[in-house]
């Protein structure tokens, strides 16, 4: 089952450090990972302890501050809309675990 | 002199004058690199066919007279980067049968300036790590101590260098992954200004802080593996378009009246005190070559890691969503689609892979978003703004590159939060995107290299290669060999 949206929140309540093991199920689920009951428990602790680490960010003032998401200024960078070689079907499917054909195979989705 | 023992410039004279071939100087790397393996383990995949028909050919273009610095040279590369035909697993499970059917651009300049390759290099999986404790295919061991990390996550391409198995190597750094291992192993490392590499099939860990750099005996030969691989690549849309020096032709500049900075912040209690008596000797050294030392100050120091490890989790956990096991890598025996993408990354992805994937999506998750995610690129840029503050007063930084020594195997794998910590001052450089380098700088009572860094400005890679290479011409740490 997962958590709604609100669940989530409560769970959380942003501030409020503590990670518990329903956290790490809930945000294993969003990453499609797996964990066994021994792991959980570490990430808790670990997460906690890192969570709580860098809520020392709060302490610095970033009122009127920009984002920055690239260390290098940059414009969009255009190149020519022009056709060229690519690896071609057989590289493209060379490290399939599965293919049909010319396709990748994976479990059936709709029955 | 061995083969293994000498540096490029070394090798590329006793080509040159045809003392040796390739052929048999490419056979007594892979010799070395067979009789010290077992005690090192920097390799991940060694390729002596491919190593020896490379060194073949690079015998016919220097009888044709065409030997250029690097023609012939044995060289190996981290095992992040792609190589057309040949296994790339990235230190993980999930690519244990990887094989790419293109090469990264660093990689391809350097073959074609005539690099031989030895091999794939050890690293910590996906990048993620400061020790190499991490990689799915067994620990490296420090060459100067076989019971310590040789720092990570390059840890195979600096302990390569170190116990003479290639004379140069290629790493990535996202957070200190070439400086620190570097710094731990006594060689010479430089991590680039972003966008002076193509990241163009480099398998990416976190992408606004990833840059590939070199790791070499020394700084003229660092100087000429950067020269090799910089540039702008049309594939690498975050490459720039700025000329590439001629890094060799100005490294004997000097550092009269060079102004270095000396950040407060870096030279903190705490500091161990060998890194502290090897950084003041430096310091020293500096000034009798006639630099002005000069004292600067860079305030969201202590801040950068929590940064670092927000950004560069978040921006991992985006992109190592591509390992489903639909197209490449490991895919899991499971009943639905679902599942199959779960149990895939599961049983391929390393416990320090998961919680970093973990930390990121939560950092991301909604509700969580701007008090981590953007609050950390805020403060990411407040750091940029200090390193702009301070290079208005000075032309180069020096600092530790890490604040003790090399640690012992297994000393930090059970508290990550201390592992992360390890990478303070190396940190720094990778959120302001601008370049940096390490270089040996002394030793610890117990014989453990200790790396200096030297920062310099957004592109100014010319000038931190000149301020190394009048240490290292004043100086005479980076000719000791580890005795492996």
């Amino acid at each position: 089952m997962l958590h709604t949206r609100g669940n989530y929140q409560d769970f959380f309540g942003v501030g409020a450090m503590k990670i518990t093991v329903a956290d790490v199920e809930y945000v294993a689920r969003l990453a499609r990972l797996e964990l066994t009951a021994g792991e959980k428990e570490q990430f808790a602790g670990q997460m906690d302890a890192i969570l709580g680490y860098v809520e020392k960010l709060k302490e610095v003032n970033t009122d009127g501050v920009v984002p920055t998401s690239h260390a290098v200024p940059m414009e969009n960078a255009f190149r020519a809309d022009e056709v060229r070689p690519s690896i071609g079907l057989h590289n493209a499917l060379a490290n399939a675990p599965d293919r049909s054909g010319s396709f990748f195979a994976v479990p059936k989705v709709i029955e | 002199m061995n083969v293994f023992d000498m540096t490029i410039h070394e090798l590329h004279s006793a080509l040159k004058q045809k003392q040796l071939s390739s052929v048999e100087a490419t056979s007594a790397m892979l010799e070395r690199i067979e009789s010290v393996e077992p005690q090192v383990g920097s390799f991940i995949t060694v390729t002596p066919e491919q190593a020896l028909a490379a060194a073949a050919a690079a015998d016919k273009t220097i009888a044709a007279g065409e030997c250029q610095l690097l023609t012939g040279i044995p060289v190996a590369i981290k095992d992040i980067f792609l190589t057309e035909g040949i296994r790339t697993t990235c230190g993980s499970r999930i690519l244990e049968n990887f094989i790419p059917p293109y090469s990264a651009t660093s990689w391809e300049k350097l073959r074609d300036s005539g690099a031989v390759l030895l091999g794939k290099l050890n690293q910590d999986e996906f990048a993620m790590g400061s020790s190499n404790e991490s990689s799915a295919y067994g620990i490296t061991r420090n060459p100067w101590d076989t019971s310590c990390i040789p720092g990570g996550s390059s840890g195979g391409s600096a302990a390569a260098v170190a116990a003479r198995q290639a004379l140069a190597t290629l790493g990535t750094d996202t957070g200190g992954s070439i400086r620190q291992p570097a710094s731990h192993c006594g060689c010479v490392g430089l991590k680039p200004t972003y966008g002076r590499v193509s990241r163009y099939g480099v398998i990416a860990y976190a992408s606004s802080l990833d840059q590939v750099g070199p790791l070499t005996r020394d700084v003229a030969d660092c100087a000429a593996m950067l020269g090799a691989i910089a540039g702008h690549d049309p594939k690498d849309s975050t490459s720039v378009e700025t000329a590439v020096p001629d890094y060799r032709a100005t490294l004997a500049r000097g550092v009269k009246g060079l102004k270095i900075g000396l950040p407060k912040e870096y030279f903190i209690d705490g500091l161990d005190p060998d890194v502290q008596k090897a950084m003041e000797a430096a310091i020293d050294t500096y000034r009798r070559l006639g630099a002005e030392i000069i004292e600067v100050s860079l305030p969201h120091t202590d801040y950068a890691v929590a940064t670092y490890y927000l950004i560069a989790t978040a921006e991992a956990s985006s992109n190592l969503a591509r390992y489903d096991g639909v197209r490449f890598g490991h895919r899991a025996e499971a009943g639905g689609l679902l599942d199959m993408y779960t149990k895939s990354r599961s049983e391929g992805f390393g416990a320090e892979v998961k919680r970093r994937i973990m930390l990121g999506t939560y950092a991301l998750s909604s509700g969580y978003y701007d008090a981590y995610y953007v609050k950390a690129q805020k403060v990411r840029t407040l750091i940029m703004n200090d390193f702009t503050s301070a290079f208005a007063n000075v032309d180069v930084m020096l600092t530790p590159v890490a604040p003790t020594p090399a640690f012992k195997i297994g000393e930090k794998t059970s508290d990550p939060l201390q592992m992360y910590l390890s990478d303070i001052f190396t940190i720094p450089a990778n959120l302001a995107g601008t370049c940096a380098m390490s270089l040996p700088a002394g030793f610890s009572a117990t014989g453990l290299p200790i790396g200096l860094q030297l920062i310099g400005t957004p592109f100014g890679e010319e000038t931190i290669l000149q301020a190394g290479y009048a240490f290292e011409q004043a100086t005479e740490w980076h000719t000791r060999k580890a005795t492996i």
